[in-house]
């Protein structure tokens, strides 16, 4: 594991749908400053096209 | 995906975050002519705007930023099927992709939810499914993989489709392998079966022809070998997952390795991680996965990266702040009630216009505002808005369901300075127009009542503040095998204390029993050294032969006592304490000595290759136990397992006949090179029917085989060597530690997470994890990273000084009248209530920080000493006569 002062606290995350979304949540939670990217205008990614999810047919959104 | 049309300037969806228009450059006129090195024109959006937010200069700019670590999670792009010619996907208009009929069906999509075939816009009567489009092909694309999720998106479709048609429609679903391995997804299919009716058939559909109506003839043989045809309204191809050009781009930059399909190469001893360090892969960049297991990987790859970057944490955080907050004790009630169409899951059915001008009656309502989308970020900014407009000092938002939206609308309460508890929701989604959605009048009516309870109650909100506890900085895991370990490590490694509790007198719990994992890397060397490395670790404390004989506190001030007399305080529970395997009492186990489990056989292939070598035949039997009536799920790893040794044995001896006698093959992901290794080596598989199941009978001292093959049609007889069972995985002894840790299970008393599908690792008790096979069978790759996924999750916990408690809990309102009783007391779930003697006599004493808010002390106390905070009596009361008083 890397120690001393030059460890950077900050996590750069390439991709903003619920995978990113979720691992920056976790890290911004833990103390630690995320810079989270993604390609399109707006984060969702492919569940946001999803209309219903198994196994309780809960929305998706 | 292009179903309909948009305009050059555009917002992606109604919930996107942020919530602002884009131009797209390939359809706006301005640019259009600019790539082509022309002038530009139009511009009529800058003229139009208002706001000037319209910067046409802007250019793509290059920003440095130095970080300590990387996760990559591009995600994966839905096969294409245009290339293929077979099933026309670009010439059949009635032809459509799983992601297209995901549109169909959404409330947000082309048609607004409305089940209707795109040639007609008419409602279809029959929809055929094509499973395996672009996966588990190797003839007309290079996926070999199976997409691992195919198999359930397409019986949900299909069950939603049957849900949203107003006609009896007939769902088809043509498939190779039925792969619905994952937790629960067993009885959605047998649901699906035998309550909905919905079709199965096996087999690859090999041409589809466009009728004169333009409904499809689908043609295919059947299991019996003969020649069908027919005709369906509308056929979805069900596409598989692969790797978009950018996402390779994205790896190939980052000079990681890609595996030969381009997905992020990883080891199953280290699934997060790529072969460069300090990157991390999470989601289907790493291989095809469903949403459950990306968002664990997700939550893995940041315990990976938070594990390196330990020493800096804290360093760059920034902390949120909220306005000061307006005081409103003293101010008259001033209400803003907004009505949600939830685009039209409410709009379609409740008439909203009529609800919000009722609202309007209701007392003390100041403001009232329709919306069509309440959850939009515009919609959260007008809210704030509006709160600070009118003054407004309680709000009420009918709309879906506080569950998964109060949080989001409290949130804006507190950016307008308004005291989050002065918001109430009224359900009239979940409770309502989902429930009541062929009576309109009647839905419209229950609006305007939940509307008038909600403003009843709102009208008696108080502001409350949270409570604060310190927190424990320590996690106790329970269970010492692969999955217990991986946590205790990655917490440890984050410089917080571990006490590790292990029943066993050893750690390695059934890792001990695996060779290897499905990649073929050996475990031994892996499970030692992580054996050595948690034994050696200063911040771990590892209890073996001991189990909790007591668990008390809540999140983040927990304390336990353990049957070996140890106790200690901690922050967070961790619970990996895996599953066994089950009781056999079918196919002469246990009276032939060569019939044996699955771990027997990988003993004899390791320590007595010798009489493998001199075997002629040697048969496994799959779904022993799994898969029936009393085990209704699929115990996921036995599949690849039972590939893994038949492909060792083939290796050892070429000549022995091995077969396979199984139901469904269930090599998801890459697991499927296992499966076409084993074709290919001459394993025979034979697919026998559950009720049909294969006959084991030992004729003249010889283990004797018969089954109906699904090919021929007719019994075969084989003479086994021996025979490996395949048996199910189940929980063992999960009852009594639930009710210890006030947990819950499934039916199958496996532990149950908060949500399916966006909790996968947490309970709904604050401060409680899960990971391994205690919450599902699966393999060691997924083990790890689930383990490390609730590593992650506990050191969100872990790494606060203080634990924000939710104030509503338990509260006296008449002290005086508590006689002591001790009803509450012995009913409290939580342990939340004591019985104290004071100078007025014995009292309840009330545990704030274990409280769950449940109410049942409430409901009990024939004094009415007691309440729950936001949900009191007197609130409850108005509630009820705003309803009876209409």
């Amino acid at each position: 594991m890397p120690s001393g002062k030059d460890v950077v606290g900050s996590v750069l995350i390439a991709g903003g749908g619920i995978v990113g979304m979720q691992a920056a949540l976790d890290l911004a939670d833990s103390g630690f400053y995320v810079h989270l990217v993604e390609r399109s205008p707006g984060i969702g990614g492919i569940m946001a096209q999803l209309d219903k999810t198994f196994p309780t047919n809960e929305c998706a959104m | 995906m292009g179903m309909n049309k948009r305009k050059a300037v555009y917002v992606p969806f109604a919930q996107t975050v942020p919530l602002k228009y884009t131009i797209d450059r390939k359809a706006c006129l301005y640019f259009q002519a600019i790539d082509k090195g022309k002038k530009g024109k139009c511009k009529a959006c800058e003229k139009f705007c208002e706001n000037d937010a319209i910067n046409f200069d802007q250019t793509a700019t290059t920003v440095d930023l130095n970080v300590g670590s990387i996760i990559l999670a591009p995600g994966f792009q839905a096969f294409d099927p245009s290339k293929w010619d077979t099933y026309q996907y670009t010439n059949f208009k009635n032809v459509v992709t799983s992601m297209d009929f995901e549109r169909i069906l959404a409330a947000t999509g082309p048609t607004e939810g409305h089940l209707v075939r795109p040639s007609d816009k008419e409602q279809p009567k029959s929809i055929a499914w094509f499973q395996c489009v672009g996966s588990r092909d190797i003839n007309r694309c290079d996926n070999a993989y199976c997409s691992s999720v195919c198999c359930m998106y397409a019986v949900k479709e299909a069950m939603i489709a049957m849900e949203h048609a107003h006609d009896p429609l007939e769902a088809s679903i043509f498939f190779m392998d039925m792969r619905t391995y994952g937790k629960d997804f067993e009885k959605y299919y047998n649901r699906a079966k035998d309550d909905m009716g919905m079709r199965f058939i096996r087999c690859r559909v090999h041409s589809v022809i466009e009728n004169e109506d333009k409904s499809l003839k689908v043609c295919y043989v059947d299991e019996q070998g003969n020649i069908q045809n027919e005709d369906y309204d509308m056929v979805v191809l069900s596409v598989g997952l692969e790797s978009s050009a950018s996402a390779i781009e994205l790896g190939n930059k980052m000079g990681i390795e890609l595996d030969k399909y381009n997905f992020a190469k990883t080891s199953d001893l280290t699934p997060v991680a790529t072969s460069k360090p300090g990157i991390y892969v999470a989601g289907c960049f790493q291989g095809p996965k469903d949403i459950p297991y990306s968002v664990m990987e997700a939550s893995a790859a940041a315990a990976a990266a938070a594990r390196d970057l330990a020493s800096a944490r804290g360093q760059l955080q920034k902390i949120k702040e909220f306005p000061p907050e307006r005081d409103v004790s003293g101010e008259e009630t001033r209400m803003g009630v907004f009505v949600c169409n939830c685009g039209i899951n409410i709009g379609a059915v409740v008439d909203v216009h009529e609800v919000a001008e009722y609202a309007k009656t209701l007392p003390n309502v100041t403001y009232v505002q329709e919306n069509l989308f309440s959850c939009s970020q515009d919609a959260q900014d007008q809210l704030a808005e509006m709160i600070r407009e009118h003054n407004l000092n309680r709000v009420v938002v009918a709309a879906c369901s506080p569950r998964t939206h109060e949080p989001l609308f409290q949130e804006t309460m507190s950016n307008a300075g308004i005291n989050k508890h002065l918001f109430e929701m009224a359900n009239i989604r979940d409770q309502d127009s989902w429930v009541h959605s062929a009576d309109h009048d009647a839905a419209t009516q229950k609006a305007k009542d939940l509307v008038a309870m909600g403003v009843a109650k709102a009208n008696l909100r108080v502001a409350l503040q949270p409570i604060e506890v310190p927190c424990t900085k320590s996690s106790m895991v329970l269970g010492g095998g692969p999955a217990g370990m991986t946590a205790a490590l990655n917490i440890a490694d984050q410089g917080f204390k571990v006490y590790l509790v292990e029943k066993k007198d050893v750690l390695g719990g059934h890792g001990r029993k695996l060779r290897k994992a499905f990649s073929g890397e050996p475990v031994k060397p892996y499970l030692d050294d992580l054996i050595k490395r948690v034994n050696d670790h200063e911040n771990i404390e590892v209890h073996l032969g001991a189990e909790p004989k007591m668990v008390s506190g809540f999140v983040g001030n927990f304390h336990t006592d353990l049957t070996t007399g140890a106790s200690f305080d901690h922050g967070t529970v961790i619970v990996a304490v895996g599953a066994d395997s089950t009781k056999v009492k079918e196919y002469l186990y246990g009276e032939n000595p060569n019939v044996m489990k699955w771990w027997d056989l990988d003993k004899k292939i390791e320590e007595d290759p010798d009489s493998i070598k001199q075997a002629k035949c040697a048969v496994a039997i799959h779904c022993v136990g799994s898969r029936e009536p009393d085990r209704p799920y699929c115990s996921k790893i036995c599949c690849a397992h039972a590939i893994e040794s038949a492909i060792d044995l083939k290796e050892l001896n070429p000549d022995l006949d091995v077969y396979m006698l199984y139901r469904d093959i269930r090599t998801y992901g890459r697991l499927e090179e296992l499966y076409q290794k084993a074709r290919s080596m001459g394993i025979l598989f034979v697919r026998y029917d559950p009720d049909n199941k294969p006959k084991v009978e030992e004729v003249g001292g010889k283990l004797q085989v018969t089954v109906t093959d699904h090919v021929l049609g007719r019994p075969i007889v084989m003479s086994p060597d021996f025979i490996t069972l395949y048996t199910a995985i189940a929980p063992k002894g999960t009852e009594e530690l639930a009710n210890m840790l006030k947990v819950t299970l499934n039916q199958e008393k496996f532990f149950l997470e908060a949500h399916m599908k966006l909790r996968p690792v947490e309970f709904s008790t604050d401060g409680m994890f899960v990971c391994g096979i205690a919450h599902y069978p699966k393999p060691l790759d997924e083990c790890i990273a689930q383990a490390q996924a609730a590593a992650s999750r506990a050191v969100t916990v872990l790494s606060k000084d203080k634990v924000v408690i939710e104030p509503i809990v338990a509260g006296f309102v008449d002290k005086e009248a508590c006689r002591g009783c001790g009803l509450c007391v012995a009913l409290c779930p939580y342990g939340a209530i004591d019985i104290e003697e004071t100078p007025e006599g014995r009292k309840a004493k009330l545990i704030s920080a274990s409280c769950k808010g449940c109410g049942i002390c409430a409901a009990t106390c024939y004094r009415h000493a007691i309440s729950i905070n936001a949900f009191n009596d007197t609130q409850i009361e108005a509630q009820m006569h705003a309803f009876l008083n209409k």
